[in-house]
């Protein structure tokens, strides 16, 4: 039982994390119908982002002020990587074939890792310890103020989202652009401003996600935008790409199923098991859990 | 009718690539008229109405609402000039509610007037009944209903629509054209394209019969209803 309980905390704070980071994937294809391949090394770019502004603008301090200056930082500054991103490298190919937008997607993936890579250089490099290691043992159960902070942090961030998409004028906007850009211009929304607020709120979500993923395993790599990326991007896929609250779904199912496969099997084979599991859920249901809420009709 | 057009359409070209699908059109509406385009499928009318829209950018020629040019403006400008265009087969947003909807047809205003929310539900009380419902899941003539009074959430000077009968029942389209009386009667200029020749000219002033991209016949709707060729081509009557 202790096991279930311990990989309940764990699967649910790593799922937390691909929740946020599939968010990015998921509203850009909403609205573009475009896999944006660079989101998971712009997760990736955060966190360099973040170590930097510790040592270099808040002269390694770890208080309470500096950690939310090196949040907030590390989103803004990645938001505008997101719209410079869209704007150099998907807006002039939205007329374009699919595969164009695609190559430049994953083009766009190169450069950023590269650009991680020539910076802070390939080695692995180290988080800092911006929350302390604080502990709990409840009934053989650890559990760890970081875990608390993620968890918490990361069910304000979707819940909050959620309600800015479901109930307020921008919101409903961004939700009519997904379903018909053209229909969106004659009511006078701006798809152009659409797709930039899109990108602007994926790359933070993504930017936090980033940072959490410095702080929970300490060690980061300019190359793990890779794996997180891939992770949460099959997070958005199981909920059902392009359906925000699916994102959110797809994400903790994922993380608490990688958890449970490590804790019960074998954690050499979760990466398998999860493709084998992604496989399944897309045989059985192929628009993913949460996918196409209503048949539209034409 | 000799005062200044409230809209002006002057030579106006439009092509998909290389294919030429308005080839030179020019017409104009006044100040709380009904004007009809009529005109067989792949006549033209969608491309004029998307062109007036700016959803597609002209090849040439101009087109004027209350003197201000419309074209190279970009499209989500234009509803907040006081056009506002019902599209052809509807385009509700389907995964949003019917009130959902409406209010997004009020985006370019500051505010939401609920005066004028209230006018759409008194003119289709089915909306109302309805507005919690998603969209995608109201029938066709519902759809169209949503469409039109979605449009008239900008409290628009001139409204486009664009086959307001598109495969909509008979007494559906008789109730729909009522009230698109009734909105004209409100003060609203009207455009409608139709393929509904009969039924438009009913309602309509004055009425331009689109050819493959050319105006072939224009005139009032009674000229319009006894020109031979008309009866022949859009109300089935034989010679
Ligand atoms: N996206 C497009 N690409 C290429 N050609 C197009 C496109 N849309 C329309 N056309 C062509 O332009 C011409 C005019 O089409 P349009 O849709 O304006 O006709 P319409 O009068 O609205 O017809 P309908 O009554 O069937 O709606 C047609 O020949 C059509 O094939
Ligand atoms: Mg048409």
């Amino acid at each position: 039982m202790d096991t279930f309980f311990q990989q309940l905390i764990n699967g649910l704070t790593i799922g937390s994390i691909y929740a946020l980071v599939a968010l990015g994937y998921t509203m850009v294809y909403g609205v573009m119908r475009l896999i944006n391949f660079a989101h998971g090394d712009m997760v990736a770019a955060s966190a360099f982002v973040g170590l930097t502004i510790y040592t270099q603008v808040m002269g390694q301090s770890a208080t309470l002020f500096s950690v939310i200056m090196i949040f907030l930082l590390a989103a803004v500054s990645m938001a505008c990587v997101g719209v410079i991103l869209e704007r150099v490298a998907y807006r002039p190919l939205r007329e374009a074939p699919r595969l164009s937008a695609v190559v430049s997607a994953l083009g766009a993936s190169l450069v950023i890792q590269n650009g991680i890579m020539l910076l802070w250089g390939p080695q692995m490099r180290i988080f800092p310890e911006l929350v302390p290691q604080v502990y709990w043992e409840i009934g053989g159960v650890v559990v760890s103020l970081i875990q608390v902070i993620i968890l918490i942090l990361s069910l304000v961030l979707m819940v909050a989202l959620y309600f800015f998409v479901e109930k307020t004028r921008m919101g409903a906007a961004i939700r009519a652009s997904s379903i018909d850009q053209d229909a969106a211009r004659l009511m006078g929304i701006n798809v152009n401003t659409i797709i930039a607020t899109i990108f602007i709120i994926g790359s933070s979500l993504g930017a936090i996600g980033g940072l959490f993923i410095g702080l929970y395993y300490r060690g980061i790599t300019f190359n793990m935008g890779w794996q997180y990326g891939l992770f949460a991007f099959v997070a958005a896929i199981l909920g059902g790409i392009g359906n925000i609250p699916g994102a959110m779904l797809g994400g903790m199912l994922l993380g608490l199923f990688n958890a449970f496969i490590a804790g019960y099997v074998s954690s050499t084979w979760s990466d398998a098991f999860t493709f084998i599991l992604l496989i399944i859920i897309l045989i059985v249901r192929p628009t993913g859990i949460l996918g196409e809420r209503v048949a539209e009709k034409v | 009718m000799s005062n200044q057009p409230l809209f002006e359409i002057k030579d106006l070209e439009v092509s998909y690539g290389s294919i030429a699908a308005i080839k030179g059109i020019s017409m104009e509406v006044h100040k709380g008229e009904i004007v009809t385009i009529l005109g067989a499928n792949g006549a033209g009318k969608t491309t004029c109405m998307r062109t007036i829209s700016q959803l597609l950018k002209a090849k040439s020629g101009s087109i004027r609402f209350k003197n201000a040019e419309l074209t190279g403006l970009p499209a989500h400008k234009i509803v907040g000039l006081g056009i506002s265009h019902s599209p052809e087969g509807r385009r509700v947003f389907g995964i949003l509610t019917v009130e959902e909807n409406l209010l997004l047809g009020a985006y370019s205003c500051k505010s939401v007037d609920r005066k004028v929310l209230e006018w759409v539900y008194d003119l289709f009380p089915r909306l109302k009944e309805r507005r919690k419902q998603l969209s995608g899941t109201l029938s066709g003539g519902e759809q169209q209903m949503l469409a039109i009074g979605r449009a008239l959430m900008s409290k628009p000077e001139m409204l486009l629509l664009d086959e307001p009968s598109l495969g909509i029942a008979p007494i559906l389209v008789k109730a729909i054209f009522k009230q698109i009386r009734a909105i004209a009667d409100n003060g609203v200029t009207v455009l409608l394209v139709e393929q509904n020749a009969k039924a438009a000219l009913k309602l309509a002033d004055r009425g331009y019969v689109l050819e493959v991209g050319k105006i072939a016949t224009s005139g009032t709707s009674e000229e319009l209803l006894s020109s031979e060729k008309v009866q022949e081509a859009y109300l089935g009557k034989k010679h």
